[in-house]
């Protein structure tokens, strides 16, 4: 069989390539033969032919668009097409990042109103804009930690990181990466962090205490001022995980909590498309004790003129190119100025209730094992159906593609055993959630009357289920020619 | 606030939940409310909200004038096409296609760039991309590392600083070291510190970056290529102008085991440094330490073809703290754009984009040498930057052009104290015969008064 929509390179003929510029003489009129490649393999296509391909794809894409994404931890929310006219206006969008910045203050003001804002909302000292990602800014944050406890000579003796079972694999590969030793910490009985394993786990070893609140049961930590208070009184940092800063974002803020670092995922709180899996954005907060780690450059204002700052001597230096993500910093503020602090306070409490509404509305037909007042987020465990008659949280999971839904996040939290975390955002009616609901009870009657019907599922999408072993074993990751 | 709960919806579904009021919800314990007022501009309707916008860009003077700047982000002719087919919502609000059954269309195209990045290349195989080319080289670094089980590395100084700083940064973190190379009196890397550096038997990894920060095409010759790889170390290519890959010798026919780079050229807008695109490819050898997405091509259960994102045990969301990266983001709707933006333009269309930075920049050059007083500082081949030197500091000479309206390009005292009389100038397909001598006439009118 072949592929429904044949690869560009399976396609096209030699000279069929559109007039965007001039013809040009050989490249060997200008340069040595000798530095010049022989051949350039690539496919020829009128436009037509390229706009067919790509909207054909992309009509084989399930996107926030196109159907209700209740994907946990990733917060795929509307994200407001005014944020991308904004980052799209020629004055940013055509702006050279070597520009001085004398000719760029509107661009540098965006940088600095946006880091006031996040500063003020999350109730830390200072925002850097630099990190790329969610994971990226965890790095960074890491490497700040290093830097601090190397200024104050305890380098050597700060060598662990505590990671509770419900982190994200990322806090863990990131504090591994820059050689600290992770210590993972059970959850306790109601999910949550408790401070007696706390108390035994940390010591002069403990560098950094990394926790994520709402936690991915989302569930809030409420010992966090205890834990924090426990872990400054060992010299260890605290630091914030905002994956789900959506469920307190103008209600609460790490900062009072007691978190010395922190990072935010632009482009899950701040309404940033995510584009297929990024470009994302990270920026890191931090306390007053250590902004001056902060990765360079900063953005500095006097009276009303801004500058970027290379001239940060303790800096951990530059995680990237140039200054930040800018066009998403454009988005964010663009949707933080449509907000307000209200706004983005009640932004926070519907993606609560949203959340709160489908776990009273599913938890008599699937197991929910915090079932308590969730944030905005929860989970549900598909243990029970799998012993009862085979049917996985995989099968649901792709039963609920054939109903017309994306699926909830699969088998994460590790605790949590046929895990499905369930997180609607706000920018879901009450309709759209009423409609999920029919539909994923509609799936576990079924499951349970005839489970191979939800075991053979998805029927409808363009492709069944794929088989991954055969795509690990034998790598195919690039079309070759013939 | 995009939200579509009326008064009525939140009263029965707080009803539901058996809680009175939504401040009830998001409640926390006593002592962690905010302890400041959170100081975030009033809401704005959305047409305040355009205008507001539009005042701020405006304020970014610098998009009205003649540009020289290069140096790693480079402005180029990018069809509209390209905005209508990446803005539509299906590509611009999905999620990491984890559910490949729903993600068909996304995952074929990053298995289309996965392939033409390979074909640019020469090399094997291509990731999902990365944050940036600068990303890119750390996360080589890294490979090479993992790879050799050594703990330092050897780069070119005419590595774009940028690059060279951020991977500094990595490097302070993991604890590797880090040896420069300088650059010779041609521009092209000066390799004859190499073999003491290699006879350590501790490198991992020797990078030099072609064309490299001086615009100057710095692929090694064959004989260090042959003494990195027989001290069995890692040669990394980095190339921070893709376009270049359109007609210079690929990376792996010079000899690279990896390359990286910077992928902005293709179809991404300057948009102030970011987002763009950095892209890793790399030999068979060393795929399995590849970090990043893989998209994979298999067949679905009853035998027809599709693709899914695969070899996922490397990852952080599998192997936790023993993953070979931390790396979950990609770039995805970057190196979408990039890979519209190669099949649009195609192997006639990229060639000639690229031969015609190559003129446009040879074009300037000459322009700029019939002054007195410029010289150039590099006498190897160019692509399309190229550093001249003028009379004076060259801060100097950049912020009197910027009276006539012109960036004329980078001032390289900024990260080369002995080249503070040097500026790097870029030319590609988007500099008119107009612009240069505009420039020609505003320097040679510095140079009079000099005089």
């Amino acid at each position: 069989m072949s592929l429904d929509i044949p690869l560009l390179f399976e396609t096209g003929q030699p000279g069929r390539a559109n007039r965007y510029l001039r013809e040009e003489a050989a490249a060997t009129t200008y340069l040595p033969p000798e530095l010049l490649r022989e051949t350039l393999p690539l496919p020829e296509h009128t436009e037509l032919d390229v706009v067919r391909h790509f909207t054909r794809l992309s009509q084989r894409t399930m996107s926030i668009d196109t159907n209700f994404y209740p994907l946990g931890s990733c917060t795929m929310k509307y994200n407001p097409r005014v944020n991308d006219a904004s980052a799209a206006l020629a004055g940013f969008r055509d702006l050279h990042p070597y520009a001085p910045d004398a000719l760029a203050q509107g661009a540098l003001r965006v940088m600095h109103t946006l880091e006031r804002a996040l500063a003020s909302l999350f109730g830390m000292h200072a925002f850097s804009l630099n990190p790329a990602a969610g994971a990226h800014a965890e790095l960074t944050a890491l490497l700040i930690a290093l830097a601090y406890f190397a200024q104050r000579g305890e380098g050597t003796q700060r060598t662990t990181v505590i990671v509770p079972d419900t982190a994200h694999g990322t806090n863990p590969a990131s504090a591994a990466m820059v050689g600290y030793k992770v210590v993972s910490l059970e959850s306790d009985a109601r999910g949550r962090v408790s401070l007696e394993r706390i108390l035994s786990t940390i010591g002069p070893d403990t560098a950094v205490c990394m926790m994520t609140n709402p936690n991915t049961l989302g569930l809030f930590e409420d010992h966090i001022a205890e834990i924090a208070a426990a872990v400054h009184a060992v010299g260890g940092l605290m630091y914030y995980d905002g994956a789900n800063a959506n469920a307190l974002m103008g209600n609460a803020r790490p900062g009072d909590m007691g978190f010395d670092l922190m990072h935010l995922n632009l482009h899950k709180t701040f309404s940033i498309p995510h584009g297929g899996g990024g470009a994302g954005a990270g920026p890191v907060g931090v306390s007053a004790a250590l902004a001056p780690f902060l990765p360079t450059p900063i953005v500095r204002s006097q009276d009303d003129i801004f500058a970027l700052d290379f001239s940060c001597e303790q800096s951990i230096g530059p995680m990237r190119s140039f200054w930040s993500n800018f066009a998403h910093m454009v988005r964010a503020l663009s949707y933080i100025l449509a907000n307000g602090a209200d706004g983005l306070a009640q932004c926070s409490k519907l993606a609560v209730l949203n959340a709160n509404y489908l776990r009273v509305k599913l938890r008599d037909v699937i197991d929910v094992p915090f079932d308590e007042l969730c944030r905005h987020e929860f989970v549900a465990s598909a243990q029970g159906l799998k012993r009862d008659t085979g049917v996985r949280a995989l099968d649901l999971a792709k039963a609920l593609l054939d109903a017309g839904y994306h699926a909830p996040t699969m088998y994460f939290p590790l605790l949590v055993p046929e895990c499905l975390m369930i997180e609607p955002t706000e920018t879901e009616s009450k309709e759209t959630l009423d409609g999920f609901i029919a539909a994923f009870r509609a799936i576990l009657t079924q499951a349970r009357r005839d489970p191979s019907v939800i075991q053979s599922t998805p029927t409808t999408t363009p492709v069944a289920r794929l088989d991954e072993t055969q795509a690990a074993r034998h790598p195919n990751l690039r079309w070759k020619p013939a | 606030m995009y939200t579509p709960h009326t008064p009525a919806d939140i009263a029965s579904m707080l009803a539901d939940i058996g809680v009175a009021t939504l401040d009830e919800l998001v409640r926390v314990p006593e002592g962690l409310a905010p302890q400041a007022q959170i100081e975030v501009p009033a809401a704005l309707p959305e047409r305040e909200l355009a205008v507001v916008m539009a005042d701020l860009a405006s304020e970014n003077t610098a998009t009205n004038f003649r540009s020289f700047l290069g140096a790693g982000a480079y402005r180029h002719y990018i069809p509209p096409v390209l905005g209508t087919l990446a803005m539509r919502g299906e590509f611009l609000t999905a999620y990491t296609p984890y559910q490949a059954e729903v993600s068909q269309g996304y995952l074929q195209a990053i298995y289309e760039w996965q392939t033409y990045i390979a074909l640019l290349t020469g090399l094997e195989y291509a990731n999902a991309s990365v944050y940036d080319g600068a990303t890119a080289l750390a996360e080589a670094a890294i490979m090479a590392v993992n790879a050799t089980g050594r703990r330092s590395l050897v780069i070119s100084a005419a590595i774009h600083p940028q690059t060279r700083a951020v991977l500094a940064t990595y490097a302070r973190g993991i604890g590797l070291s880090i040896h420069e190379l300088p650059y010779a009196a041609n521009g092209c890397t000066d390799f004859s510190a190499l073999d003491a550096l290699l006879a350590t038997g501790d490198i991992a990894a020797v990078a030099v970056q072609s064309p490299n920060f001086f615009g100057v095409i710095d692929e090694p010759p064959a004989d260090v290529v042959t003494r990195v790889k027989a001290a069995s170390s890692v040669m990394i290519g980095v190339i921070a102008e893709a376009l270049s890959l359109a007609v210079l010798r690929t990376p792996a026919s010079w000899g690279a085991d990896i390359a990286v780079g910077e992928a902005q050229s293709f179809g991404i807008p300057l948009a102030y440094g970011g987002p763009y695109v950095g892209f890793m490819a790399c030999s068979a050898e060393h795929l399995r330490r590849l970090p990043g997405r893989l998209v994979g091509r298999t067949v679905d259960t009853n035998g027809k073809p599709g693709f899914t994102l695969t070899l996922q045990a490397r990852e952080q969301h599998i192997r936790r703290e023993r993953a070979i990266s931390n790396i979950c983001t990609n770039q995805a709707h970057c190196a979408l754009l990039a890979t519209m933006y190669l099949a649009a333009l195609g192997e006639r269309g990229l060639r000639d984009c690229a031969v015609a930075n190559i003129r446009m920049t040879q074009q300037l050059v000459a322009a700029l040498l019939e002054l007195p007083g410029v010289t150039r500082v590099f006498a190897a081949p160019v692509f399309n930057e190229c550093v001249l030197r003028v009379p004076g500091k060259a801060a100097d000479v950049l912020l009197r052009l910027q009276a006539d309206q012109i960036l004329g390009g980078v001032d390289l005292g900024r990260w080369y104290p002995e080249l503070a009389d040097c500026i790097l100038l870029t030319a590609t397909e988007m500099t008119i015969e107009d612009d240069i001598c505009a420039l020609q006439q505003a320097l040679q009118c510095q140079l009079e008064v000099l005089v």
